[in-house]
């Protein structure tokens, strides 16, 4: 029993261990890429083909000034990155690789996703306003007011998932698309998906709470050190997350031809991350109200439309 | 091993880590800091006052639709899940509610609530 038991941490651990060695490769990932979309190098000293970048850059902030700005408000100046990071961790307990390869396949599973991974907001929120710095505030509010705006399209999309799997569990999400993946009956809840992600994890056409330029990386201004780390460990997970669920919802998870499951799913979840760095490199930052009124506007309306479109079909069909 | 105990494991490990991260950056990171590091950035002007708690009352507006609109999703998720069992009772029930949701959004969208300005 215990031996069981010992297996099953060794087992997390190791999942553990994976995850948060592909995000630390992420941000290299993402760098060489945009570089060649901008016709340079990119970071490629440190190691062979810049491979051990990630590490360089982990330890060169833990060794950086841990500053904490004055009359911040520092309980929650220091808990608001840790939540950031957990929050978006969390979701990986249910997110499966193969049938077997899964912390936890919750009967629930995608109300435990959307639950933790709208609890980032409070972490970005209270950055904002503990820091005692006016940018930092207002890209605070603006990352709030933002991320619950494109929830709710990103909520009616995953709902018209639902419809075709009838079952909230990941795992059988993905075995629902055996035959055919959700991509090809859900073309529209795949793009309303893919752009309302893109804002929830604030990638640049939508990275309007850091805007570098007007807001001086806005709720992360004062942030140094290693809870400056934390906050961009939280972003790359959470992109890796986005990645992950589009292959899970749309693109029939690690169902296909050639490759074992595993390796089949992280396949596609690069091929996704890509088209993210794609779209990062190509897209200019939108005006904050176009921002808004796109939301509630346009994908609004059109995730209430794909959701009753697809019940309609769904029973049609029987 | 059953998945809440997995699920607790996890979220254990990640809130661990995290706790871990910082406590060692706090360990080995330099200090004492100079002078004046820890004043709030303002691009090199001393800040004269401290921020505003209040905001924009159109965060609020946003605050306020979110919820009203989020609420009426959790009601959607249980429907979507079982709506082909229910057949045309479930898509009958559930479209003259969300036919009331959208008359909301349209009531909004009319009032100007939308704009930001």
């Amino acid at each position: 029993m215990s031996r069981e038991i010992l297996a099953g941490i060794v087992r997390i651990v190791l999942i553990f261990s994976v995850l948060m060695g592909i995000v630390a490769y992420m941000t290299l990932m993402e760098r060489r890429f945009l570089a060649f979309f901008q016709i340079r190098k990119g970071p490629n000293r440190v190691g062979p083909f810049g491979l051990l970048q990630p590490l360089a850059d982990g330890i060169k902030l833990f060794f950086k000034e841990d500053m904490t700005v004055s009359h911040a408000n520092r309980f929650y100046f220091l808990l608001a990155p840790a939540v950031s990071l957990v929050s978006v961790l969390a979701c990986f307990a249910v997110v499966p690789t193969s049938p077997g390869i899964v912390v936890a396949d919750l009967p629930v599973g995608v109300l435990y996703l959307l639950a933790f991974s709208s609890m980032g907001v409070y972490g970005i929120l209270l950055a904002g306003w503990s820091s005692n710095n006016k940018y930092s505030l207002l890209g605070g509010l603006r990352a709030a007011a933002q991320m619950i705006s494109y929830e709710i399209p990103l909520a009616l999309s995953v709902a018209a998932v639902l419809v075709l799997s009838g079952s909230m569990s990941l795992v059988d999400i993905v075995k629902a698309q055996e035959g055919l993946w959700f991509a090809v009956k859900q073309p529209l809840g795949l793009l309303l998906f893919f752009v309302c992600v893109s804002a929830e994890t604030n990638r640049t056409p939508f990275d309007l709470l850091e805007c570098e330029n007007e807001l001086v990386a806005g709720y992360q201004t004062e942030y140094s050190s290693m809870k400056f780390g934390l906050f961009y460990m939280a972003e790359y997970a959470h992109i890796l997350l986005a990645s992950c669920l589009v292959s899970l919802f749309f693109l029939g998870g690690w169902n296909g031809p050639f490759l074992p499951a595993p390796i089949l799913f992280l396949v596609k979840v690069f091929l996704v991350f890509a088209a993210f760095i794609w779209v990062r490199a190509t897209f200019p930052r939108v005006r904050y109200d176009q921002l808004m009124s796109f939301s509630w506007k346009v994908l609004m309306p059109l995730g209430f439309l794909n959701l009753m479109g697809t019940a309609l079909l769904a029973v049609l069909a029987g | 091993m059953s998945s809440s105990l997995s699920l607790f494991i996890f979220l254990l490990l990640a809130a661990g880590s995290a706790a871990a991260i910082l406590l060692v950056s706090r360990r080995v990171g330099r200090r004492p800091l100079t002078a004046g590091k820890d004043v709030p950035y303002e691009c090199g002007m001393l800040p004269l006052e401290k921020p505003d708690p209040r905001f924009f009352v159109r965060f609020y507006k946003v605050a306020l639709l979110f919820v009203v609109f989020d609420v009426e999703i959790v009601f959607l998720y249980l429907w979507a899940v079982v709506v082909r069992d229910l057949g045309w009772f479930g898509i009958v029930e559930m479209f003259v509610f969300i036919a009331v949701l959208l008359a909301a959004l349209l009531y909004v969208w009319r009032k100007g609530d939308l704009e930001w300005e």
